[in-house]
């Protein structure tokens, strides 16, 4: 999928509140939003504020690379899942299937099963699948459900 | 001045303000002293208050959104300084309740004892920063705060709760949520 695409698709379902912190397969996508995007210095940092602004009545999505999960879990567990205060999450795959620097192995190996364990639905995607896993996860958003995607290389150009 | 009568007098001086109120004694003293929907308890995810009204301010500009943080909560997501200088949110008051110590887990130190988070914000770019406490009343000082143009940093030196009792939030989180968007 394009990213001018994606931004398309993400704004045709009500998505209006952009932030996150980046990674090089997002590059495409965070360069489309341009000022619609604010730059967060944390991924956890990141989720609150998207929470903040949905709290003022907008719709966010987080951009943010799998390594961010980690800083993440506390805010998606301790916050959104528990206040049902939803988010759109595109999270870039590193290290999926092993093949990637060293540091992304370990949680290109579990982070699909750590989104799972804690109770957040996920779709893992390559690009043509993207506009059906939006479609799904915004089901879940609508019912005030953090919810994911995941974006494997090349999936969005 | 304790926090909790910090607190209080703050919260006598907010009026159509939203208030997110950071975890811990902060968010109990806000509830106990003067619940209202436009008050945001946070339970968890200790350092984001501020994300969360950073959040708020960009996402409705119409809204004044005043933050009620600690030492041990903006320490741990310090970064958020620069991100308020940077967006510069004009409806945004960021008031720091700083008793040096993570209070509701025991009263174990902070590091701000030896550090100024005031010249932080400043060193960050914040403009219009101020200090309170001791001899300073603080709940003037929010008042001034208040009537600025925002984004302001107020640092407020508070305290001990001698009890080292609060009772808890008793709503449960998705009210919380709910009526804090509805209102």
């Amino acid at each position: 999928m394009k990213a001018k695409e994606l931004k398309e698709s993400l704004e045709k379902s009500g998505y209006d509140f952009f932030t996150g912190v980046p990674c090089s397969l997002l590059g495409g996508i965070i360069r489309e939003l341009g000022d619609g995007y604010i730059p967060s210095v944390r991924e956890d940092t990141a989720l609150g504020l998207a929470a903040g602004a949905y709290l003022g009545g907008r719709k966010p999505c987080v951009f943010m690379q799998n390594s961010g999960i980690g800083y993440s879990l506390n805010v998606l567990t301790s916050l959104n899942l528990i206040y049902d205060i939803p988010a759109l999450l595109i999270i870039s795959f590193r290290g999926f299937e092993g093949k990637d620097a060293p540091e992304h192995i370990i949680m290109g190996r579990h982070c699909v099963e750590l989104m799972e364990a804690v109770g957040i639905s996920s779709k893992v995607c390559g690009g043509t699948d993207i506009g059906a896993a939006l479609a799904e996860a915004d089901a879940l958003v609508k019912d005030g459900k953090p919810c994911a995607i995941f974006i494997k290389e090349g999936a969005v150009s | 001045m304790i926090m909790r009568d910090a607190i209080a007098g703050l919260l006598s001086a907010v009026k159509e303000e939203y208030v997110v109120c950071a975890n811990g004694f902060i968010s109990r003293d806000a509830f106990n002293a003067k619940d209202r929907p436009r008050n945001f308890y946070m339970l968890g995810s200790m350092g984001q208050a501020s994300s969360i009204g950073l959040g708020l301010a960009v996402a409705d500009p119409r809204k004044k959104v005043v933050v009620l943080d600690g030492d041990g909560n903006l320490l741990m997501n310090l970064g958020i300084l620069a991100m308020i200088a940077k967006i510069s949110p004009k409806n945004l008051v960021h008031v720091v309740l700083d008793n040096e110590c993570y209070d509701s887990t025991g009263g174990q130190p902070t590091i701000s004892s030896s550090i100024d988070l005031a010249e932080a914000a400043r060193g960050c770019g914040i403009k219009n920063v101020m200090k309170a406490g001791g001899a300073a009343d603080i709940t003037a000082a929010f008042r001034e705060c208040l009537a600025k143009e925002g984004p302001v940093f107020l640092l407020a030196k508070v305290g001990r709760d001698p009890s080292g009792k609060v009772p808890r939030v008793d709503i449960a989180p998705p009210q919380i949520a709910e009526r804090f968007k509805k209102a």
